[in-house]
């Protein structure tokens, strides 16, 4: 269970205050923490507990439910052949979040993919700009309100509407 | 022979027409201007197996030397500036075979950032469907422009100033 | 002299940026000062359009981003929904998936070896490449249907038994590849060209390996010994006994030789695999979720229902989050599914390989020749389908 794992049993002595969920779901660890500490959780994982790679980090748009938006980082551990997921919540209100290029260097499009998808704000990144849409473009095309076929066009409702 | 050979026997007569749309159609040269999956499998048909080059076809890397755009595999909307400029570079005359449904369509892809089909930018001659198509859908698909090209009419006569261009019959 | 630098635009339209890239490089007189790397000419939208879509209809997306290597995609795809669905699949299926997994990582490094020489100067091996490539693809027609975009795999396991014949093909190939390995061998690691345009280019150290998230060839060319197949199996990997090749320079030439090692070992897998196929189910006993088998659906009203309940409405999946990580050819390949109960997936992620590998472009090829660029971007082995999905 996931209380039983070593990063969770370590993170709750040092983070209690920090940590606001942690779950396990099919063999899959996953902690949430609160956004102003997320930077040093991660730190903490890294060199404490090494889990030294980033394999992913990304955003969830859950619409209608505040906080609104996820940031998800996968962590692997190369030396010791697991892996956690950190989750930190982030308001549509202040969508900002401390970046984690200043841990890894693999975050650095990763988030600027997030940025561009997603729009949060990832702070004091290097080269915040977009990365797969044009630099003109108007929106964000992964959150949840923005329609599948961009909003300049009429949405196909199927052959028998 | 009906017709005599006053020029001697190493002369053939023959019309503008065919003798330019037989050089045309003989050694289209396409870009080597990859997209996506479709990009693949043209690989495919122009390695060992399928062999473009029999056909007179070889693929340049330069827009100046090509008659021939094949466009294989989905078109964006940040990728069709990028297109429309190399077709400008590209010299008359020449001709786009979109391969694949996404260059036909838009293919699966009905969304924000794929362009839905390149004929709403450039003019297609040839429509490849598959996903990816086969190389021998390519090779079909090459073969119908080489028909195409051989049945132009007067299209070399009205650039040097011969007369109009006469478009052929569907 | 006061040295001056020039700008110089390569791609999008380049005949060695394996697709839509463009980077834009700064150069002192040959030497790299600055590359910035532009993506996103191939962005389709797949991971907002598999929103869109119900979990069997979301399975052709994932075809289309890595297209060296769609049944890897579609592997990692299934399994990461049977893992949310907590769903265990027959072992003649899981052996199958290997089979396909291995010859489509064949399929690509072929893939790979053909554009990197190619680009590089040496063009035979494309042609051989290519050649034995078609073998592979065969292999492909005959369980699909299709060359390149296969969607073999079903969530639960395949959508149809192997063909006749299909063992004697792949046993063909078991025998013959080693052979053909050895060609390109002959032609590239001894050749004096290939050896001054590879060895000492592109180099990166295990510890920035690692904070630039470079995975699969790459980072075990960096001398990291990491191999998602033996480090956190998936899909009976556990059971095969293979090697995991690792360099020791962290330049083009380890990765190159890293490749080929991984090219044989995947013939050994196939053969490992082979031998213990046995007849048997090849779709999990789980009816709400996969497709009743061919015979009922023409043959009985309650199997047509049942096949046509499951191509339109899809099936529900409970409330949770995975993220399964496969080792594509190009490295690790992550599926982050969040599913809020429905029958589509409420976000899916993929973490692209070729998208974090590309990423440290500027680590590898800052301060050498413009020339080696061009083997930088070869030995990354990257697909542009799969960075801008």
């Amino acid at each position: 269970m996931a209380e039983n794992n070593r990063a969770v049993v370590k993170l709750k002595e040092r983070y209690a205050d920090a940590l606001l969920e942690y779950k396990e779901h099919r063999g899959e660890v996953t902690v949430i923490v609160k956004k102003e500490s997320v930077l040093e959780v991660l730190k903490f994982l890294r060199d404490d507990l090494r889990y030294n790679f980033l394999s992913d980090l990304t955003a969830v748009d859950y619409l209608g439910q505040e906080p609104r938006f996820m940031v998800v980082y996968n962590l692997l551990s190369i030396p010791n052949k697991d892996r956690i997921r950190v989750k930190a919540p982030v308001t549509e209100a202040d969508c900002s979040i401390e970046s984690a290029t200043a841990l890894w260097n693999s975050a650095n499009w990763l988030e600027r993919e997030a940025f561009d998808l997603f729009g949060i704000d990832f702070k004091n990144h290097p080269n915040l700009v977009r990365i797969l849409m044009t630099d003109d473009w108007v929106g964000h095309p992964l959150r949840k309100d923005y329609p599948l076929q961009g909003p300049d066009r009429e949405p196909y409702k199927g052959r028998l509407s | 022979m009906g017709v005599t050979q006053p020029l001697g026997e190493n002369i053939i007569t023959t019309s503008l027409d065919s003798l330019v749309n037989w050089a045309r159609k003989s050694s289209i040269w396409p870009m080597t201007f990859g997209l996506a999956c479709c990009a693949i499998e043209m690989m495919a048909t122009g390695a060992a197996k399928h062999d473009l080059d029999r056909f007179g076809i070889i693929f340049r890397a330069s827009p100046r030397q090509s008659d021939c755009i094949i466009i294989a595999g989905t078109v964006t909307k940040k990728m069709l500036p990028v297109i429309q400029t190399v077709y400008e570079q590209m010299p008359e005359p020449k001709w786009v075979v979109a391969m694949g449904a996404c260059a036909c369509s838009g293919g699966i892809f009905d969304t924000y950032s794929v362009v839905q089909g390149i004929d709403e930018a450039l003019p297609v001659d040839v429509y490849i469907p598959g996903c990816p198509p086969r190389p021998e859908a390519l090779l079909y698909g090459l073969m119908k422009l080489q028909d195409k090209i051989a049945n132009e009419k007067n299209s070399f006569g009205s650039s040097i100033g011969l007369g109009d261009r006469l478009e052929p019959a569907a | 002299m006061a040295s001056e630098i020039m700008t110089l635009n390569m791609g999008p339209q380049h005949p060695s940026t394996h697709g839509v890239l463009r980077l834009v490089v700064e150069l002192d007189g040959e030497v790299i000062q600055k590359i910035t790397p532009h993506i996103g000419y191939l962005h389709r939208g797949v991971e907002k359009l598999a929103e869109h879509r119900t979990y069997h209809q979301a399975l052709p997306l994932t075809d289309r981003m890595d297209y060296l290597a769609p049944m890897h995609n579609n592997l990692g795809y299934v399994l990461a929904v049977e893992k949310l669905l907590g769903l265990d699949v027959p072992e003649r299926a899981k052996l199958v998936r290997v089979i396909m997994a291995e010859l489509t990582r064949l399929k690509s490094h072929l893939v790979w070896i053909a554009c990197h020489a190619l680009d590089i100067g040496a063009m035979t091996v494309f042609l051989y490449a290519f050649r034995e490539r078609e073998m592979v693809m065969d292999l492909y027609e005959m369980v699909s249907g299709a060359r390149m975009t296969s969607n073999y795999f079903r969530v639960g396991g395949l959508s149809r038994e192997l063909p006749a014949g299909f063992e004697q093909k792949v046993q063909e190939i078991v025998d013959t590849f080693p052979g053909h390995f050895d060609t390109y061998e002959g032609l590239l690691t001894k050749n004096t060209i290939w050896l001054q345009r590879t060895i000492g280019n592109g180099v990166i150290s295990a510890e920035d390996a690692i904070d630039y998230g470079i995975s699969g060839p790459a980072l075990r060319g960096s001398g990291v010994d990491f191999d998602l197949r033996r480090d956190l199996p998936y899909s009976g990997y556990e059971d095969f006994d293979f090697k995991v090749p690792v360099g020791e320079n962290c330049d083009t030439f380890d990765r190159y030789k890293v490749r080929l090692v991984e090219m044989r070992e995947a013939v050994k897998i196939i053969d490992q695999a082979l031998k213990r196929l046995k007849p048997g189910p090849i779709l999990a006993d789980a009816p709400q979720v996969c497709y009743p088998p061919k015979d009922s659906v023409y043959n009985s009203i309650e199997g047509l229902i049942h096949h046509f309940k499951i191509a339109s409405e899809g099936f529900p999946v409970p409330e949770g989050e995975v993220y399964m990580a496969v080792e594509n050819p190009k490295g690790e390949l992550g599926y982050y599914i969040v599913s809020d109960g429905g029958n589509m997936p409420y976000r899916m992620r993929v973490r692209p390989p070729s998208f974090v590998n590309l990423s440290a472009i500027e680590k590898m090829a800052k301060g050498s020749m413009l020339a080696d660029l061009v083997a930088v971007i070869g030995t990354l082995d990257i697909v542009l389908g799969e960075i801008d999905r």
